[in-house]
């Protein structure tokens, strides 16, 4: 069963042309020499020719004239990237990477290399004193910028929802 | 019309306001649109819905297509999600048709074909009518090589797979289609032959 189910895998691949050369080689061989294989290869192709011969389905005639009178009423939306600002994306991204940039540079700062061989590097990972970074002030001031930004980003998205209105008015 | 214009042509004029542009391309795409959603939705009503609003939803998008894939793929991925919403929203979950259940559909047209003396139907109605039976994704992915003319690279951009993964799949919705019509349509099969 699995070495018919493998011979029909290979043939498809072989009749859909998409089998490496020397695979073509070696099934090109098979089916001059292997009368099994031949047999095989007779009823795909036959499928093949089949499937292309195949008729599409037609929708009814009015088709065309309903989706045009649909469109009239609809606009083209603008372009994803014409609205979407890559400086934002870019300035988004440069935040996050300077932010962990600068905590693995200082977590390495704060290591002691040349301590005993008794130390492992867990001692020295919890020698870091991560609580003098996370503590309140700093996470309420995280939280004040993007609250900012959030708002900013809010007034822009209604600012555009005002033009649309107005351009569809 | 639009005979001789191709498609980046015809979306540019569309883009530069010529909105009857689009009937070219509406006009070039609507049976490969509309078998894609039959074969998915399986309902010749529902099918036209849906290829209207994909035709909709790709105008009002038009200004996304890029160009870096041919119209047609971009088009058919467009196909591929809204069947997929449609078909949510009806609450039909594409793979919870189990084989059972088709084949059970599958007898009782096979009877009523024989019933209504249709033992002479063609060929293409008969590949036809199996390829329909089969479960949507599977009858989606055939239709899309053999009849949208799509590569498997092009299929994989389509329905958000690998390549090794669409090809995996389209080997197996042509063994399910063989064993369909080996077991459901061997007398129309014979008579062919």
């Amino acid at each position: 069963m699995n070495t018919q189910h493998n011979m029909e895998e290979r043939l498809w691949e072989y009749i859909d042309g998409t089998a490496a050369p020397a695979e073509m080689q070696v099934i090109e061989e098979l089916l001059q020499t292997q009368s099994e294989w031949k047999e095989k290869y007779g009823e795909l192709l036959e499928m093949n020719t089949m499937l292309h011969s195949t008729e599409l389905d037609a929708p009814s005639l009015r088709f065309t004239k309903n989706v045009m009178e649909e469109i009239t009423r609809i606009h083209i939306a603008p372009a994803t990237k014409t609205y979407i600002n890559n400086k934002i994306i870019w300035g988004i991204s440069t935040f996050f990477i300077t932010m962990i940039v600068a905590f693995v540079v200082y977590g390495f700062s704060q290591m002691e290399w040349n301590t005993s061989a008794n130390s492992t590097f867990s001692d020295q990972l919890e020698k870091i004193d991560i609580a003098k970074f996370f503590n309140n002030t700093l996470i309420n001031v995280f939280m004040m910028i993007n609250v900012v930004l959030g708002l900013i980003l809010f007034d822009f998205y209604l600012g555009n929802k005002r033009k649309q209105f107005r351009k569809e008015a | 019309m639009s005979a001789g214009q191709n498609d980046n042509e015809l979306i540019s004029k569309v883009l530069h306001g010529d909105h009857q542009a689009y009937a070219g391309l509406v006009h070039r795409y609507q049976n490969y649109v509309f078998t894609l959603t039959l074969r998915l939705v399986k309902n010749r009503e529902e099918a036209e819905e849906v290829a209207q609003d994909v035709f909709i939803k790709a105008y009002k998008y038009l200004a996304d297509f890029r160009g870096d894939a041919k119209f047609s793929t971009w088009l058919y991925t467009i196909v591929n999600n809204t069947c997929i919403s449609f078909l949510r929203k009806k609450k039909l979950n594409i793979q919870s048709l189990d084989d059972e259940r088709i084949f059970a559909t599958a007898d009782n047209q096979d009877a009523g074909f024989r019933a209504d003396g249709v033992e002479q139907k063609s060929r293409h109605a008969m590949v036809a009518e199996a390829i329909s039976q089969l479960k949507p994704d599977d009858s989606a992915i055939i239709t899309l090589f053999y009849k949208n003319e799509q590569s498997l690279e092009e299929i994989a951009q389509i329905l958000g797979l690998e390549v090794n993964t669409a090809k995996v799949r389209l080997h197996r919705a042509r063994t399910r289609l063989k064993e369909l019509m080996e077991t459901h349509f061997a007398h129309e099969v014979k008579d062919l032959n």
